[in-house]
Protein backbone atom coordinates (compact mmCIF):
# COMPACT_ATOMS: atom_id res chain seq x y z
CA UNK A 1 0.00 0.00 0.00
CA UNK A 2 2.68 2.48 1.05
CA UNK A 3 4.77 1.47 -1.98
CA UNK A 4 1.86 2.18 -4.27
CA UNK A 5 1.49 5.68 -2.87
CA UNK A 6 5.23 6.28 -3.26
CA UNK A 7 5.07 4.98 -6.84
CA UNK A 8 2.19 7.31 -7.75
CA UNK A 9 3.94 10.27 -6.11
CA UNK A 10 7.14 9.47 -7.98
CA UNK A 11 5.23 9.32 -11.28
CA UNK A 12 3.59 12.66 -10.46
CA UNK A 13 6.92 14.32 -9.72
CA UNK A 14 8.65 12.84 -12.78
CA UNK A 15 5.65 13.69 -14.97
CA UNK A 16 5.57 17.25 -13.66
CA UNK A 17 9.29 17.96 -14.10
CA UNK A 18 9.81 16.32 -17.49
CA UNK A 19 6.35 17.21 -18.80
CA UNK A 20 6.79 20.90 -17.98
CA UNK A 21 10.25 20.92 -19.52
CA UNK A 22 9.03 19.24 -22.73
CA UNK A 23 6.05 21.57 -23.00
CA UNK A 24 8.19 24.69 -22.63
CA UNK A 25 10.63 23.34 -25.20
CA UNK A 26 7.77 22.60 -27.59
CA UNK A 27 6.27 26.09 -27.17
CA UNK A 28 9.65 27.70 -27.84
CA UNK A 29 10.01 25.67 -31.01
CA UNK A 30 6.42 26.47 -32.08
CA UNK A 31 6.96 30.21 -31.61
CA UNK A 32 10.21 30.12 -33.54
CA UNK A 33 8.76 28.22 -36.50
CA UNK A 34 5.57 30.33 -36.53
CA UNK A 35 7.76 33.42 -36.87
CA UNK A 36 9.63 31.84 -39.78
CA UNK A 37 6.47 30.82 -41.64
CA UNK A 38 4.49 34.01 -40.99
CA UNK A 39 4.88 35.23 -44.57
CA UNK A 40 2.74 32.34 -45.90
CA UNK A 41 -0.95 33.22 -45.44
CA UNK A 42 -3.40 30.49 -44.46
CA UNK A 43 -7.07 31.22 -45.16
CA UNK A 44 -10.31 29.40 -44.45
CA UNK A 45 -11.94 30.84 -47.58
CA UNK A 46 -12.90 28.61 -50.50
CA UNK A 47 -12.51 31.23 -53.17
CA UNK A 48 -9.37 31.95 -55.09
CA UNK A 49 -7.87 35.44 -55.01
CA UNK A 50 -8.78 37.46 -58.09
CA UNK A 51 -5.31 38.77 -58.77
CA UNK A 52 -4.91 37.50 -62.31
CA UNK A 53 -2.14 35.08 -61.39
CA UNK A 54 -2.69 31.50 -62.51
CA UNK A 55 -2.10 28.93 -59.83
CA UNK A 56 -1.40 25.25 -59.69
CA UNK A 57 -3.03 23.62 -56.70
CA UNK A 58 -2.18 20.69 -54.49
CA UNK A 59 -3.45 19.19 -51.25
CA UNK A 60 -1.18 19.72 -48.25
CA UNK A 61 -1.58 18.31 -44.76
CA UNK A 62 0.16 18.02 -41.44
CA UNK A 63 -0.63 15.76 -38.51
CA UNK A 64 0.62 15.30 -34.97
CA UNK A 65 -0.23 13.13 -31.97
CA UNK A 66 0.48 14.58 -28.54
CA UNK A 67 -0.02 13.15 -25.08
CA UNK A 68 -0.32 14.89 -21.72
CA UNK A 69 1.95 13.92 -18.84
CA UNK A 70 0.92 12.01 -15.74
CA UNK A 71 0.72 15.09 -13.53
CA UNK A 72 -1.60 16.95 -15.90
CA UNK A 73 -3.82 13.91 -16.26
CA UNK A 74 -4.07 13.81 -12.48
CA UNK A 75 -5.03 17.50 -12.46
CA UNK A 76 -7.65 16.84 -15.14
CA UNK A 77 -9.18 14.11 -13.00
CA UNK A 78 -9.49 16.62 -10.17
CA UNK A 79 -11.05 19.14 -12.55
CA UNK A 80 -13.51 16.49 -13.63
CA UNK A 81 -14.60 16.22 -10.03
CA UNK A 82 -14.84 19.90 -9.19
CA UNK A 83 -15.70 21.32 -12.59
CA UNK A 84 -14.26 24.41 -14.22
CA UNK A 85 -11.67 24.99 -16.89
CA UNK A 86 -9.51 21.98 -17.58
CA UNK A 87 -6.38 24.02 -18.28
CA UNK A 88 -4.13 21.00 -18.66
CA UNK A 89 -6.06 19.80 -21.70
CA UNK A 90 -6.37 23.32 -23.12
CA UNK A 91 -2.63 23.57 -23.56
CA UNK A 92 -2.48 20.05 -25.01
CA UNK A 93 -5.00 20.90 -27.74
CA UNK A 94 -3.41 24.28 -28.38
CA UNK A 95 -0.01 22.68 -28.90
CA UNK A 96 -1.40 19.94 -31.13
CA UNK A 97 -3.33 22.35 -33.37
CA UNK A 98 -0.45 24.78 -33.76
CA UNK A 99 2.00 21.97 -34.46
CA UNK A 100 -0.27 20.40 -37.11
CA UNK A 101 -0.76 23.81 -38.73
CA UNK A 102 3.01 24.39 -38.77
CA UNK A 103 3.66 21.02 -40.42
CA UNK A 104 1.06 21.78 -43.05
CA UNK A 105 2.56 25.20 -43.66
CA UNK A 106 6.08 23.87 -43.96
CA UNK A 107 4.89 21.27 -46.48
CA UNK A 108 3.26 24.08 -48.47
CA UNK A 109 6.34 26.28 -48.16
CA UNK A 110 8.61 23.51 -49.42
CA UNK A 111 6.56 23.45 -52.63
CA UNK A 112 6.89 27.26 -53.04
CA UNK A 113 3.20 27.87 -52.40
CA UNK A 114 2.10 31.47 -51.92
CA UNK A 115 -1.22 30.82 -50.19
CA UNK A 116 -3.11 27.98 -48.50
CA UNK A 117 -6.89 27.97 -48.99
CA UNK A 118 -9.83 26.21 -47.33
CA UNK A 119 -7.97 25.00 -44.24
CA UNK A 120 -9.79 22.46 -42.11
CA UNK A 121 -8.91 20.83 -38.81
CA UNK A 122 -9.75 17.29 -37.84
CA UNK A 123 -9.30 16.08 -34.26
CA UNK A 124 -9.42 12.52 -32.97
CA UNK A 125 -8.77 11.19 -29.52
CA UNK A 126 -6.92 7.93 -29.98
CA UNK A 127 -7.76 6.29 -26.70
CA UNK A 128 -11.47 6.85 -27.15
CA UNK A 129 -13.44 3.70 -26.42
CA UNK A 130 -10.67 2.07 -24.40
CA UNK A 131 -12.20 3.17 -21.10
CA UNK A 132 -9.20 5.17 -19.92
CA UNK A 133 -8.77 8.94 -19.94
CA UNK A 134 -8.52 10.96 -23.13
CA UNK A 135 -4.80 11.49 -22.64
CA UNK A 136 -3.69 11.89 -26.21
CA UNK A 137 -5.12 13.55 -29.28
CA UNK A 138 -4.34 13.47 -32.94
CA UNK A 139 -4.84 16.64 -34.95
CA UNK A 140 -4.76 16.85 -38.73
CA UNK A 141 -4.71 20.15 -40.58
CA UNK A 142 -5.26 20.16 -44.32
CA UNK A 143 -5.84 22.62 -47.08
CA UNK A 144 -5.20 23.46 -50.71
CA UNK A 145 -1.85 25.07 -51.43
CA UNK A 146 -1.73 27.48 -54.36
CA UNK A 147 1.54 27.49 -56.25
CA UNK A 148 1.98 30.35 -58.75
CA UNK A 149 2.70 29.02 -62.24
CA UNK A 150 6.09 30.18 -63.46
CA UNK A 151 5.04 30.97 -67.01
CA UNK B 1 -5.17 12.76 -60.72
CA UNK B 2 -5.91 16.14 -59.21
CA UNK B 3 -7.00 16.04 -55.57
CA UNK B 4 -8.24 19.23 -54.00
CA UNK B 5 -10.42 20.29 -51.12
CA UNK B 6 -11.77 23.25 -53.06
CA UNK B 7 -15.03 22.98 -54.96
CA UNK B 8 -13.91 24.79 -58.08
CA UNK B 9 -10.76 24.62 -60.14
CA UNK B 10 -9.78 27.88 -61.82
CA UNK B 11 -9.84 27.96 -65.62
CA UNK B 12 -11.16 24.40 -65.87
CA UNK B 13 -14.73 23.28 -66.32
CA UNK B 14 -16.33 20.19 -64.84
CA UNK B 15 -17.74 18.27 -67.80
CA UNK B 16 -19.06 15.25 -65.94
CA UNK B 17 -20.00 14.59 -62.34
CA UNK B 18 -19.43 11.00 -61.19
CA UNK B 19 -20.59 11.10 -57.58
CA UNK B 20 -18.94 10.37 -54.27
CA UNK B 21 -15.78 8.27 -54.04
CA UNK B 22 -14.22 7.11 -50.81
CA UNK B 23 -11.26 5.33 -49.33
CA UNK B 24 -10.72 4.02 -45.84
CA UNK B 25 -8.01 2.25 -43.91
CA UNK B 26 -7.94 0.73 -40.44
CA UNK B 27 -4.55 0.32 -38.80
CA UNK B 28 -3.39 -0.96 -35.46
CA UNK B 29 -0.05 -0.13 -33.91
CA UNK B 30 2.47 -2.78 -32.94
CA UNK B 31 3.53 -3.59 -29.40
CA UNK B 32 6.83 -1.68 -29.49
CA UNK B 33 5.01 1.52 -30.31
CA UNK B 34 2.50 0.84 -27.59
CA UNK B 35 5.23 0.52 -24.95
CA UNK B 36 6.81 3.80 -26.09
CA UNK B 37 3.37 5.39 -26.07
CA UNK B 38 2.68 4.37 -22.48
CA UNK B 39 6.03 5.84 -21.46
CA UNK B 40 5.13 9.07 -23.27
CA UNK B 41 1.78 9.02 -21.48
CA UNK B 42 3.70 9.58 -18.24
CA UNK B 43 6.18 12.13 -19.55
CA UNK B 44 3.99 13.90 -22.08
CA UNK B 45 5.06 14.97 -25.53
CA UNK B 46 4.64 13.81 -29.08
CA UNK B 47 3.81 10.16 -29.79
CA UNK B 48 5.95 9.85 -32.92
CA UNK B 49 4.86 6.26 -33.57
CA UNK B 50 1.21 7.23 -33.67
CA UNK B 51 1.88 10.23 -35.89
CA UNK B 52 3.63 7.96 -38.40
CA UNK B 53 0.97 5.28 -38.13
CA UNK B 54 -1.83 7.72 -38.86
CA UNK B 55 -0.05 9.45 -41.72
CA UNK B 56 0.75 6.05 -43.29
CA UNK B 57 -2.84 4.94 -43.07
CA UNK B 58 -3.96 8.30 -44.46
CA UNK B 59 -1.69 7.71 -47.46
CA UNK B 60 -3.24 4.30 -47.95
CA UNK B 61 -6.78 5.65 -47.71
CA UNK B 62 -5.91 8.27 -50.31
CA UNK B 63 -4.47 5.60 -52.61
CA UNK B 64 -7.75 3.71 -52.37
CA UNK B 65 -9.68 6.90 -53.03
CA UNK B 66 -7.58 7.50 -56.15
CA UNK B 67 -7.96 3.90 -57.33
CA UNK B 68 -11.73 4.10 -57.01
CA UNK B 69 -11.89 7.40 -58.85
CA UNK B 70 -9.66 6.06 -61.64
CA UNK B 71 -11.79 2.95 -62.04
CA UNK B 72 -14.86 5.04 -62.82
CA UNK B 73 -12.96 7.24 -65.23
CA UNK B 74 -12.52 10.44 -63.24
CA UNK B 75 -9.51 12.68 -63.63
CA UNK B 76 -9.99 14.81 -60.53
CA UNK B 77 -11.43 14.56 -57.02
CA UNK B 78 -12.85 17.76 -55.59
CA UNK B 79 -14.02 18.80 -52.14
CA UNK B 80 -11.99 16.13 -50.35
CA UNK B 81 -12.61 15.67 -46.60
CA UNK B 82 -10.80 13.62 -43.98
CA UNK B 83 -12.42 11.90 -41.05
CA UNK B 84 -10.97 9.83 -38.21
CA UNK B 85 -12.59 7.43 -35.80
CA UNK B 86 -11.21 4.87 -33.40
CA UNK B 87 -12.92 1.52 -33.77
CA UNK B 88 -11.07 -0.38 -31.06
CA UNK B 89 -8.32 0.25 -28.57
CA UNK B 90 -5.13 1.09 -30.42
CA UNK B 91 -6.69 0.93 -33.87
CA UNK B 92 -7.80 3.94 -35.85
CA UNK B 93 -9.92 4.25 -38.94
CA UNK B 94 -9.05 6.90 -41.47
CA UNK B 95 -11.74 7.80 -43.95
CA UNK B 96 -11.30 10.04 -46.99
CA UNK B 97 -14.11 11.04 -49.32
CA UNK B 98 -14.66 13.43 -52.15
CA UNK B 99 -16.52 14.08 -55.38
CA UNK B 100 -15.14 12.43 -58.50
CA UNK B 101 -15.41 14.58 -61.60
CA UNK B 102 -14.13 14.74 -65.14
CA UNK B 103 -12.42 18.02 -65.93
CA UNK B 104 -11.99 19.15 -69.50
Amino acid sequence: MIYQIIWVLALLVVGYIIGTYLERKHYRSILKREEALRSLPVVASKYLPEDGVSYQQTLVMGNVTISVDYFKRFLATLHNFFGGRVTSYESLLDRARREAMLRMKSQAASQQASLVLNVKYETASIYKGSGSNIGSVEVLAYGTALIPKST
Amino acid sequence: MLISNLEIIPDRKVVKHLGLVQGSSVRAKHVGRDIMASLKNILGGELVGYTELLSESREEAMDRLKAQAESIGANAILNVRFSTSSVAQGAAEIYVYGTAVVLE
